[in-house]
This record gives structure tokens, C-alpha cells and sequence, in this order.
């Protein structure tokens, strides 16, 4: 093959993209579906957070919440090693608190006024968030199987390119009902429209578990003492260990005024309490990254005994705002209304992208000869886990309205409810044939996306309220024509079988 | 000559296929890896910069590498291109040493 034509090898060379992009695509293409669809819905994870505690409609601001927060946990948490405190901001009126009582990790919102949990305890939009990246994986696998996943991500849009011959032409080009014609027209169109946007969110997306991932910078740079590194990524961030003797906690008010003179025109963000209740105990104060791409610009810590400032840092230094940049960029918290509306929008575009990547896979094969097992198996699994995951939010939405408020570990049953829908949905595709299996399984999922809007209940006027029940029908509407193709097809083939037997 | 330009069945195409994702994966991230533990230790800013701006810059170079594996001319001059790069990086990182 060394003298062939430049145009055979240019032909090879895509090939062997193309077959690149499959196999990177294929192999961890349902946990990319599964990390996508829950990171586009991340988006408006607050907004989510909303509609699940629609009581709560107190709002304070971001100090007095803290400080309420601080109050209750002071006197109904025990033995804690740290409260982790996000404050209530544009989007959100909760205080987001994760801490540890007698043993036990919590995550609960707590009320902006009173301190306390919320009347209707779910993790909200935070079960997504933390899905997305964890897998519901006990730590550190969930986190590396989302490192490789995104890794193959990435492989699979750069060879995906490669392997276009007219990437332009493609955002154009949709000819509807021609089989894997029609599938591949929409997965080019979906890939190439936000390219820019999936490589982007690919790249940033690895780089925010770059500690796990990749840890091989740190470990160069600083052998096997990582705290050396953490303090000199956050000089301003001052750890102490626990001393074992008792002491009250200072007041917190002082603390977050002296910070917001720091930051200046930023907002209050998050508070650490380490070691709360002894002598050892330090708050460290962050500034509210909504209003710069960089995340986390600086922070101010606080002895938690005398309540004095230990030390404080404006963080300016380019490489580390360069990360922080990068990284924020993947979060998304500085975006304005339009901007999330087309984070959005763009993971969505990824999320279908895969979607009919995956069905592509069989539906190509299939053209050609009949599917082996491997591929039958394949068609439905992906029936099952294409509307099982968003047939599992939906049912997390459900399990929100009519679960009782009065339930032990009531949040962690929304959970549950949502992870055997999931896992009824994988396994009834598996079970019924996809003819059978599609209409039955997509027409589920538009019920229950109606169900969770008519719950919301359908006559809230409130914006958050209104907005999201109107998203869940939409995607019910969106739906049906599709199921209605669906069940068309199968009443038209019916007679056909019977002529012709073995097809 | 590249993966597909072969006939898709037996042991030499399997091979071929087998060597070339070996370089590809495996590969791949040795290369990403030492090329952010080269970076970390000689990018001229302060150590925990060069660390994050060399984390930065290193993750493209894995799917540049996987890339490469699937198109170079052979599966054995993949590997072994592979396996050259990562020594140089290697050797290049040692000589560095570790910053104070």
C-alpha cells in the first residue's frame, strides 16, 4: 500500500475514523446518554429544586440564610466534621447544606429564614447533578467511569469529524423516513449544528475531575503531598485538625461581613465549618461565582473559636484563573438566562446525538443483513436505557408529589423510586420485542411527563412552576407523534407477516 | 496501510486491530499522562500553576494519540511510536525533577 494514491489513503484514513467513532461511541454510548441527559437537565438544577419544594417560598438573603442555617445545625447536628453551606442566590431560595451527624453523610435544603430542613425533603435538582458525574457509583468508580466515558466522548467527536466528508452541508441535509439515511442525517445534523459546544463541554467536563483523572501533573509537581497543593490552590483556605476540646462556635454574622468586604461586588457563596464545636474549628468563606466565568475567585478564613480573620486571598494568579476559567465554563454558574437556555439547548443536541448514534449502530447493521445476537441485544437495551433514564426522572418528579411528607429517609425514596423505574423500563425492553417495546415504553415516558406537569400542579402560575410543567408537556407533545408512527407502522405491518412468513 | 483497508476477518486483522487499540488507549494515556508531569515541571510559573495550566494542556494530546494509533501505517510502528514518545516525555520529566 506505500505508493497508493493520496486520495485511497484519505479514504482509509476516514474509514478507520469512522470505525473509530463507532466503537468509542458503542461501548460506553449508554452511560454518555445517561451523563448527558442528566447534565443538560444539571442546567436548571435550581430551577428543579424549585418545583420539588414548591412550600418553601421564603427568600433571605444570602447572610441571614447562612446565619440561620449556622443556627440550626449548631444545635441539631452531632460530632459533624464539617458543614458544607451553599447560600440561596438568583435561582435558588434554599441553603444547599451537605454535613455529617453521629456517622451519617447528609445532604438536605434547609429553609432561608428558619434554619431548619425543609418541609419536603427530596435532593432535588442535586440528584441529577451529583448522577451525572458519580453514576450513583460509590466514589472513586463512578467518578472514573465518567472520566472514561468523557474521554471516549471526546475521541468519538474528534474522529467523527475526520470521518465527514462535508461537515457544512450536513446541518442541512434531513431526509426524513429513509431508514438509516434519515437516522444519519439526524445524528450529523445534531452532532455538527453544536460542535463547538459538545467539545467544549467534553473537554471541560474531563478537566473538573481532573484530580481523579489525571492526577499525573500533581504528583510531578508534588510527589505524593497533595495538601501541599490544595493550600497553594487556595492560600486563602486554612485547615486545622480537630482538637477534641469543646468550644462554641463564634458568631457567623461578623464573619460574612468582614468576607463581603473582601469580595466586594459578589455576593456571599458558599461557607465551610470545619471541626464545628471545638477549638479547632475554622470557616472558610467563598465568594458567589455567578458573576464571573472563574470559579472560585478567592476566599477568607475565619478561627471559628474568636471569630478573627486567620487569612484571606483575591484570587489573581493567570495560570490558576486560567483553570478556574476552563472549569467554570463547564458549570455553567455565571450564565445569564439565555446563556443556560442554550446550555441547554446544546445538551440536549448531545444527548439526541447519542441516542440516534446508538440506534444508528443497529439500524445500519440491520440494512445490510440480519443482526447477530450481540446486536439484537443491543437494539434492546437501548430501548430500554433511551427511555428508561428519562423515564426514571420523570418518575423522580412523580414520587416528589405523591410521596408523604411525613416519610423517614424520604428524599432517598425519591431516589429509589426513580432508579426502579429506571431499571423496569431496561428490563421490559429487554423482554418485548422492539416493535412492541418503543411504542409501549415511549408512550410510558409521555405519561409520566404528563402526570408530573398535571401534579405540579398544572395551575401554578408562579414562573419556575409554570416554565417547568410547560417543559414536561412539551416533551409529551414532542413524543407523541413519534409513539403514533410507531404504533401506525405496527397495524400496517400486521397482514404483511402473515403472507410472508420467515422475513 | 489502515485498519478497514484490510479484510474484516481473521487473526491478522484481529491482530491489528488488537495492537493499534493498545496503542490507542493504554498508549494514549501514558503519553497524556507524561506530557502533564513533563509540563508540570517545566512550564515557568509558580508550581501549582504549571500543574494546572500542564492538566490543561495535556488532555487533548490523548485523543491526538488515539487518533494517530488508527492511522499510522502499521500496528507495530504505532506501538512503537507510541512507546518512543512516552519515553522521551519520560525521560524529559526525570531530567526536570521535582520543583521545590
Amino acid at each position: 500500500m506505500r505508493g497508493s494514491a493520496p486520495a485511497a489513503i484519505r479514504d482509509g484514513a476516514r474509514q478507520s475514523m469512522a470505525w473509530l467513532h463507532g466503537w468509542t461511541g458503542l461501548l460506553l454510548g449508554h452511560v454518555l446518554f445517561i451523563m448527558c441527559l442528566t447534565g443538560t437537565l444539571t442546567v436548571f438544577k435550581d430551577e428543579i429544586g424549585r418545583w420539588m419544594r414548591p412550600e418553601t417560598t421564603a427568600i433571605a438573603s444570602p447572610a441571614d440564610a447562612i446565619v440561620a442555617a449556622t443556627r440550626w445545625l449548631e444545635d441539631n447536628s452531632k460530632g459533624s466534621a464539617g458543614w458544607y453551606l451553599t447560600a440561596p442566590h438568583a435561582h435558588q431560595n434554599v441553603v444547599q447544606a451537605t454535613y455529617d451527624s453521629d456517622g451519617a453523610y447528609l445532604t438536605r435544603a434547609l429553609d432561608p429564614v428558619s434554619g431548619a430542613p425543609v418541609a419536603r425533603e427530596t435532593l432535588g435538582g442535586e440528584f441529577f447533578y451529583r448522577l451525572h458525574f458519580e453514576l450513583e457509583l460509590p466514589y472513586p468508580w463512578g467518578r472514573l467511569l465518567a472520566s472514561l466515558a468523557a474521554m471516549m466522548m471526546l475521541i468519538a467527536l474528534v474522529t467523527g469529524i475526520i470521518a465527514h466528508k462535508r461537515i457544512f452541508k450536513d446541518i442541512f441535509t434531513f431526509r426524513p423516513a429513509k431508514g438509516q439515511r434519515s437516522w444519519l442525517d439526524g445524528h450529523n445534523a445534531l452532532g455538527v449544528l453544536a460542535l463547538p459546544f459538545h467539545i467544549m463541554i467534553t473537554f471541560t467536563g474531563l478537566l473538573t475531575l481532573a484530580s481523579i483523572n489525571l492526577p499525573w501533573g500533581i504528583v510531578a509537581g508534588y510527589g505524593t503531598d497533595v495538601a501541599a497543593m490544595y493550600s497553594d490552590l487556595a492560600p486563602g483556605s486554612v485547615t486545622r485538625a480537630a482538637t477534641g476540646e469543646k468550644a462554641p462556635l463564634a458568631p457567623i454574622a461578623p464573619m460574612l461581613a468582614t468576607a463581603q468586604r473582601q469580595f466586594g461586588e459578589a455576593p456571599i457563596g458558599r461557607v465551610y465549618v470545619f471541626n464545628p464545636g471545638d477549638t479547632g474549628a475554622v470557616v472558610v468563606v467563598y465568594p458567589s461565582d455567578a458573576k464571573a466565568i472563574g470559579y472560585m475567585p478567592g476566599e477568607v478564613s475565619f478561627d471559628g473559636v474568636t471569630g478573627r480573620m486567620i487569612k484571606g486571598w483575591t484570587e489573581n494568579r493567570p495560570g490558576v484563573r486560567a483553570f478556574q476559567t476552563v472549569y467554570g465554563l463547564h458549570m455553567a454558574r455565571f450564565a445569564p438566562d439565555v446563556t443556560r437556555w442554550l446550555y441547554f439547548l446544546g445538551g440536549a443536541m448531545l444527548t439526541m446525538a447519542i441516542a440516534t448514534g446508538m440506534i444508528l449502530w443497529t439500524v445500519k447493521r440491520r440494512e445490510r443483513a440480519p443482526l447477530s445476537l450481540g446486536n439484537r441485544l443491543l437494539e434492546r437495551i437501548n430501548i430500554g436505557m433511551l427511555t428508561g433514564v428519562p423515564i426514571g426522572a420523570a418518575a423522580f418528579l412523580i414520587a416528589n408529589r405523591l410521596l408523604p411528607l411525613d416519610m423517614a429517609a424520604r428524599a432517598e425514596a425519591e431516589v429509589s423510586v426513580a432508579l426502579w423505574s429506571a431499571s423496569g423500563a431496561v428490563l421490559a425492553g429487554l423482554l418485548l420485542p422492539s416493535a412492541l417495546g418503543w411504542p409501549l415504553l415511549l408512550g410510558l415516558l409521555a405519561l409520566a411527563c404528563t402526570v408530573a406537569a398535571l401534579l405540579g400542579p398544572i395551575w401554578a402560575v408562579e414562573p419556575v412552576m409554570l416554565t417547568m410543567n410547560l417543559m414536561l408537556l412539551a416533551v409529551a407533545a414532542a413524543l407523541a407523534p413519534v409513539i403514533l408512527r410507531h404504533v401506525r407502522r405496527r397495524v400496517a405491518a400486521a397482514p404483511v407477516r402473515r403472507r410472508a412468513v420467515p422475513a | 496501510m489502515t485498519v478497514s483497508a484490510r479484510r474484516h476477518t481473521g487473526w491478522r486483522y484481529r491482530g491489528n486491530v488488537a495492537l493499534r487499540t493498545l496503542a490507542g488507549s493504554v498508549g494514549a494515556y501514558l503519553v497524556m499522562a507524561l506530557t502533564a508531569a513533563l509540563l508540570a515541571r517545566t512550564l515557568p510559573m509558580s508550581r501549582v500553576e504549571a500543574v494546572a495550566v500542564a492538566t490543561m494542556i495535556a488532555y487533548p494530546v490523548a485523543p491526538a494519540v488515539t487518533i494517530w494509533a488508527f492511522m499510522a501505517s502499521g500496528p507495530w510502528r504505532a506501538l512503537a511510536g507510541v512507546a518512543g514518545i512516552a519515553g522521551l516525555l519520560a525521560l524529559g520529566a526525570w531530567v526536570a525533577g521535582q520543583p521545590a
